[in-house]
C-alpha cells in the first residue's frame, strides 16, 4: 500500500487575491495523525493564503470569479474565495 | 396586556438584523431554572402539533409554557414575531458529556428564500455552560445568506464564531437562518438546552418599543465620516461587519440588512449611510 497519504487545507479567504486575508478554514488529515472536526479553532493556521503556500502548501485549485446573475445581484449565500492546498505525507517517514 | 418594558428596543432589533442574534445572560433565575430541569426530568414536554398558536400550545402545562409565558421573554418573542405566534417546533438537545465529535455547521429547515420575514428560534440554557460543555457554536451574521441545511459544514471554522459559554438562565434568541452546530461536550456532565421555533402570523412591523425610534434612525447620512463612530447608533449598527466576511460581500450584506430595516420600520425609503438610496438613483 503506498505510503504517502494527502492532507488537504481548505482556505477561504476575503477577496480573490491569494495574500487577502483568511476568514475561514478546514484542514483534513489522511495521515490520520491529527484530528479536526468543526468548531475545533478559532484561529486560522495561516493568517494569507500566500503564508499556505510558504508553509509548503501546493495550490490545486481557486474559486472561479463569476459575475451575478442578472436579478441575483445581492444574493449572498456560500463563501466566494475559496482555495484548496494539499501535502503529501510521507507515512512511513516518521515511523521509528 | 404586556407592558412595554418587556419589549425589546430599537438598537436591540437593529442589532438583531445585522447579527441574527440576540442574547440575555442569566435571564431566568435558579429557582426557575431548577423547576425547568425537573420538569423536563419528569417527562412534562409535550406540545401541540406545528401549527398550533403558542397561546394554546401546551394545554397541560409544562416548564416550556412557564418559560415561554414569562414577560421578559414574551416581550422578546412579541417584539420579533408579534404577539401568539404560531408553534413550529420545539427540541429538548441534550448531550451526555462524552461526545467524540462536534456537529457540522448548519442553518435549520431547508434553504429558506425569504428576506423580509423571518422565524425565530429560542435557546434556553437552564444549566450554566462551561467551555469543556461545549455550548452550541454559531456564526453571527451568517442569518441572511441563503444555502441549504448542512451545505455549509465544509467552513469547519470562520472568524468569529462564538461557542456559548454562559450562566445558568440565559436566553438566545436567533434568526431562522443563523449558521450553528452542537459542540463537543466532553465534560462528563449532562448538558440540556431547550429550542422552541416560532412563526410570526402578523406583519413584522414596529412589535417592539418604539418609543427611542428617531428620525436620526431613519435618515440617510454619509457613509465615511470618521467621527461618526457611535457604536450606538442604528446605522452604524446596521453597517457593522463580521469577522467573517468577505470584502465585498459586506457591502451586500448591508444592503440586505437595510431591506430588512425598511420592512420592519414600515419605510421604504429608510437607509443607512445611503447605500440602498445610492442604488435606487434612477433618473
Amino acid at each position: 500500500m503506498a505510503r504517502w497519504r494527502q492532507q488537504v487545507l481548505i482556505l477561504y479567504l476575503s477577496n480573490s487575491c491569494l495574500d487577502s486575508r483568511v476568514v475561514s478554514w478546514a484542514v483534513y488529515d489522511g495521515t490520520g495523525r491529527e484530528a479536526h472536526m468543526p468548531g475545533d479553532s478559532d484561529q486560522p493556521p495561516y493568517e494569507t493564503g500566500l503564508a499556505a503556500l510558504k508553509d509548503g502548501w501546493r495550490l490545486l485549485q481557486l474559486s472561479q470569479l463569476l459575475p451575478a446573475s442578472a436579478g441575483q445581484e445581492f444574493v449572498v449565500s456560500y463563501q466566494r474565495y475559496e482555495c484548496v492546498f494539499e501535502k503529501l505525507e510521507d507515512t512511513d517517514a516518521r515511523q521509528v | 396586556m404586556l407592558d412595554k418594558s418587556n419589549l425589546l428596543d430599537t438598537r436591540q432589533i437593529a442589532t438583531f438584523i445585522a447579527r441574527g442574534v440576540l442574547r440575555f445572560d442569566g435571564l431566568m433565575d435558579d429557582a426557575f431554572n431548577q423547576a425547568f430541569l425537573e420538569g423536563y426530568a419528569a417527562g412534562r414536554t409535550e406540545s401541540n402539533p406545528a401549527g398550533t398558536p403558542l397561546s394554546r400550545c401546551f394545554p397541560g402545562g409544562g416548564p416550556a409554557r412557564e418559560l415561554l409565558g414569562m414577560p421578559r421573554v414574551l416581550g422578546i418573542i412579541q417584539s420579533l414575531v408579534g404577539p401568539d405566534p404560531r408553534f413550529d417546533h420545539q427540541a429538548y438537545h441534550v448531550r451526555e458529556g462524552s461526545d467524540e465529535r462536534s456537529q457540522h455547521l448548519h442553518q435549520d429547515a431547508t434553504i429558506d428564500p425569504r428576506r423580509q420575514h423571518f422565524d425565530i428560534q429560542l435557546m434556553y440554557f437552564p444549566q450554566a455552560v462551561t467551555p469543556e460543555m461545549g455550548g452550541t457554536r454559531y456564526v453571527p451574521g451568517t442569518h441572511l445568506r441563503i444555502v441549504s441545511e448542512t451545505s455549509v459544514a465544509r467552513y469547519q471554522n470562520m472568524r468569529g464564531q462564538v461557542h456559548v459559554v454562559c450562566p445558568a438562565g440565559t436566553v438566545i434568541v436567533v434568526h431562522h437562518g443563523i449558521w450553528h452546530g452542537a459542540g463537543c461536550n466532553r465534560s462528563g456532565k449532562r448538558r440540556v438546552m431547550y429550542k422552541v421555533r416560532l412563526n410570526p402570523v402578523v406583519r413584522q412591523c414596529r412589535l417592539w418599543n418604539t418609543d427611542d425610534l428617531d428620525a436620526r434612525a431613519l435618515t440617510p447620512r454619509v457613509a465615511h465620516n470618521p467621527k461618526d463612530r457611535d457604536e450606538t447608533d442604528v446605522q452604524n449598527i446596521l453597517c457593522s461587519s463580521e469577522p467573517w466576511f468577505e470584502d465585498d460581500t459586506r457591502r451586500i450584506e448591508w444592503v440586505n440588512r437595510i431591506q430588512l430595516w425598511r420592512v420592519m420600520v414600515g419605510n421604504p425609503t429608510a437607509d443607512a449611510h445611503y447605500w440602498a438610496t445610492r442604488l435606487e438613483n434612477q433618473p
